[in-house]
């Protein structure tokens, strides 16, 4: 019954506290906020996503905290490059193919978003039958190394959170 | 000496911010292709964002915060429609 | 307009500092956007600005909303969090369109075990 009711507690739950947060808390806004998350999580029900299971949450702190020290780094490593128009020129950047071995749809998101947000390696295609990813790398030095990192820091991570 | 400090800060914030739209702009006259173009609007757009917050904090005023995010969500749609019209709205086949 | 000269110098410095990092990385990123020759290196650009130009900017705005409320202002964490969502979601439509075109136009600049891979493919076994 509270299922039916509350189809998406989670959802919910940060859709209230973001109406909250945006507005000011009130009794008011409690409930209009609170009715707006209810609906709109009924509404996602209808849509009926596939469910993510989270396996070990405990480690999602740990994934955000490689995430934030990686953007910090490529932040001053790409900002470098741009002020020394690429240490002069020898900078090369190129396109690094790779296998991945992830299949959980909203691990592969979360991937993706890490990739695409760490300056200097962008998400190009990925095609799911044959799990091959293409990233472009701004400051391409040792292509192994790059696999290496995205496989061995964030891959190996998010299965062991997701599957 | 606080104010001296803040107001350096923010006209510089100020300054980078606008120049860093005219890249944006120049981006988008010059092309040469209309995927640049579009990464020069989506660029624009979080610039001018973020000039809008920098205003509102010199002002002491909420209402550029929520033009801010009017901006972000308006300047998200219009890139993720045109990147997805160049990817299947342009038949060359 | 704030009065500035009311707020002490310890609030301050951090505003300023974070203003001027948020600012600069969003300056960098655009003469980036500018100055590199090929569009796919021109994609690594904005995410300079996306991340911690934006994050820089909010973070200041949040310590000045709070000293000047006497609560904590932190409205601007939705800013920062829809910037961060949303980034990855246009640059990855993007980036996937340029290939598209620069396929079906058999750019020379593209490496060959990209030129045919596997959304080509797929259309030429359904059409």
């Amino acid at each position: 019954m509270i299922r039916r009711l509350i189809p998406h507690p989670l959802l919910s739950f940060a859709l209230l506290l973001f109406w909250l947060v945006l507005t000011s808390f009130s009794v008011g806004n409690l409930l209009l906020g609170g009715v707006i998350a209810l609906f709109a999580g009924t509404m996602m029900a209808k849509l009926q996503p596939a469910t993510p299971r989270l396996r070990r949450v405990i480690l999602l702190p740990k994934l955000f905290g490689i995430v934030f020290y990686d953007i910090i780094r490529s932040n001053l490593a790409v900002s470098w490059l741009i002020i020394t128009r690429g240490r002069r020129g020898t900078r090369h950047s190129g396109f690094v193919p790779l296998d991945l071995e992830l299949k959980d749809p909203t691990a592969l998101a979360l991937l993706s978003m890490i990739i695409t947000a760490t300056p200097g390696s962008a998400w190009i295609e990925y095609s799911a039958d044959e799990d091959h990813l293409v990233v472009h790398v701004f400051d391409l030095i040792d292509e192994d190394l790059w696999r290496a990192q995205i496989k061995g820091r964030y891959e190996s991570l998010l299965m062991e959170i997701f599957e | 000496m606080s104010e001296l400090i803040m107001n350096a800060a923010l006209f510089y914030a100020q300054a980078t911010l606008s120049l860093a739209a005219a890249c944006a702009g120049y981006r988008i006259l010059i092309g040469p292709r209309a995927q640049d173009r579009i990464l020069g609007l989506d660029t624009l757009y979080v610039t001018v964002m973020l000039l809008f917050l920098v205003v509102g904090l010199r002002l002491g005023s909420i209402f550029f915060f929520e033009a801010a995010m009017v901006i972000a969500v308006m300047g998200f749609v219009a890139t993720v429609a045109l990147a997805k019209f160049l990817y299947r709205g342009e038949v060359i086949e | 307009m704030t009065d500035f000269a009311t707020i002490p110098l310890w609030i301050i410095l951090p505003i300023a500092l974070f203003l001027v990092i948020g600012s600069t990385l969003t300056l960098l990123g655009a003469i980036g956007l500018v100055r590199l020759k090929s569009f796919y290196d021109r994609i690594h650009a904005p995410t300079l600005g996306t991340s911690w130009g934006t994050a820089g900017i909010v973070i200041a705005s949040m310590l000045f909303g709070s000293y000047i409320e006497g609560r904590a202002v932190i409205h601007e964490i939705a800013l920062g969090l829809f910037i961060t969502i949303t980034t990855p979601v246009t640059l990855i439509l993007l980036g996937r369109a340029a290939l598209h075109r620069d396929r079906l136009e058999k750019a020379d600049h593209l490496p060959e075990e990209l030129r045919s891979l596997p959304e080509a493919r797929d259309r030429a076994a359904s059409d």
